[in-house]
């Protein structure tokens, strides 16, 4: 059995087929939606999110499975005081498979080190959002027709942006990909990611602090929100929140076919007048989440059509 | 002031000056009910001063602490006067419940009874990191 908690869990082989179904899944629906019949999936929420339980439970739904869960930690045993082992101990008596965020990083890990059943990171804390990662793969091969040689802008909030950190241990096993990281100072990738990716892999990558500077030189540009929930202090994040904001006069001097993709939900920092614009992902790449998560429910569940 | 040779036992050596006290700590030494000498700063030509810790009694060391500390220490188990085994130390591949993560948004913040592990990373810079959270310590 297999779990998937870290993006670098999946191999690149393993991640091509995840994204080969996906985009079959697309071009015919109707041959999947029986493709989990009688198949239950658990999502356990205990932080609040939109589109990944739902566009995990739509998933589901749309492979004829069903689904059951929380969508917050108050709602479950955990304000009684249960452990993260004993949650999923229980809950994988009654599912086939588990989607988990928690607030807190490593706990998926955690869960996995205990459950009879397949379980799924979906997002742990500032670390680690795997599914995501399938997400913007997805949608990165989709509007690039490949997922190598192209120079990737991350921007904003690349600290705790777990999403940020998943994308590029992913990427970093496809060739020929240039990285321009776009924060303030005090939003920087975590040390880690610097020595331990793109050092060791001698991926070539610059640090700067503003979009302007480099929005000629990319094909993709990764808007991410700075969120408030992973700061302690909050003046910090008032201070921060506003430092970059994507909008029509920044893209000027960017490329025809620039791909703007972003992890939502957004707050401001891409303006919706972007919205219009044809190279802006963002909501394609929502709906995608929802057929990579397929694919992936299917390969976890070793279910085929 | 006399030290004894150990008949039965082990004999730490090459400590990094001024560390055989987090040795001894870190290996709960103080709980053993044996003599154990503590010599500090010694003469040595290879290292210009070193530690030494003689235990006078057969006793499981925890080679992962010791290597994890310091992997250039010589361990020597002793019978009966004679050296029968010295034992190399490497950087352990694996830290349990040595450190403690100090990461407030890791899983063992709030999880009171999950051990803390850590992984060696970097051979070179002697980084471990936190398995739940990568963080290291």
């Amino acid at each position: 059995m297999k779990h998937l908690i870290d993006p670098t869990d999946l191999t690149v082989q393993e991640i091509d087929d995840i994204l080969d179904l996906a985009i079959d899944i697309i071009n015919d629906k109707e041959k999947y939606q029986d493709a989990c019949k009688r198949k239950k999936l658990a999502t356990l929420f205990f932080e609040p999110s939109t589109r990944t339980r739902l566009s995990f439970e739509a998933a589901m739904m749309e492979l004829g499975g069903n689904v059951l869960g929380f969508s917050s930690a108050d709602s479950s045993s955990t304000a009684k005081g249960e452990s993260v082992g004993d949650t999923i101990r229980t809950v994988g008596c009654y599912a086939d498979i588990i989607a988990m965020r928690h607030p807190k990083e490593g706990a998926p890990l955690l869960g996995s080190f205990v459950s009879e059943v397949p379980i799924i990171n979906a997002g742990d804390g500032g670390h680690n959002h795997p599914t995501q990662t399938l997400t913007d793969l997805l949608t990165i091969k989709r509007e690039k027709g490949r997922l190598n040689n192209f120079t990737i802008g991350l921007c904003g909030d690349l600290k705790f942006g777990r999403t940020v950190h998943s994308l590029i241990k992913a990427l970093s096993r496809y060739e020929g990909i240039k990285y321009v990281l776009i924060s303030p100072n005090e939003l920087k990738v975590p040390e880690y990611i610097i020595t331990e990716v793109f050092k060791k892999n001698n991926i070539e990558y610059k640090e700067v602090t503003t979009m302007e500077e480099v929005m000629d030189e990319l094909d993709i540009i990764y808007m991410t929100r700075v969120q408030k929930e992973r700061f302690f202090n909050e003046a910090d994040y008032i201070r921060l929140k506003d430092t970059y904001i994507l909008d029509k006069s920044k893209l000027k001097t960017a490329k025809p076919d620039l791909s703007i993709l972003h992890p939502l939900p957004r707050v401001n920092e891409i303006s919706t007048d972007v919205d219009s614009d044809p190279r802006a992902c963002y909501f394609r790449q929502a709906l995608n989440g929802k057929y990579v998560r397929m694919a992936l429910i299917m390969t976890m569940l070793e279910v085929t059509v | 002031m006399k030290i004894e040779s150990i008949q039965n036992g082990i004999v730490l050596d090459h400590i990094t000056a001024g560390k055989a006290l987090l040795v001894y700590h870190d290996l709960g030494l103080d709980k053993l009910d044996c003599s154990i000498g503590l010599l500090q700063n010694v003469k040595s030509s290879k290292m210009g001063k070193k530690d030494i810790l003689k235990i006078h009694q057969m006793y499981d060391i925890n080679l992962d602490v010791l290597g994890y500390i310091d992997p250039d220490i010589t361990v020597s188990i002793i019978k009966d006067g004679q050296t029968i085994e010295k034992k190399k130390l490497k950087l352990p591949e694996r830290l349990t419940n040595i450190k403690k993560c100090k990461n407030p948004r890791c899983i063992t913040s709030v999880e009171q009874d999950i051990p803390h592990i850590f992984k060696l990373t970097d051979e070179e810079n002697r980084i471990y990191r936190c398995i739940y959270c990568e963080a290291d310590k």
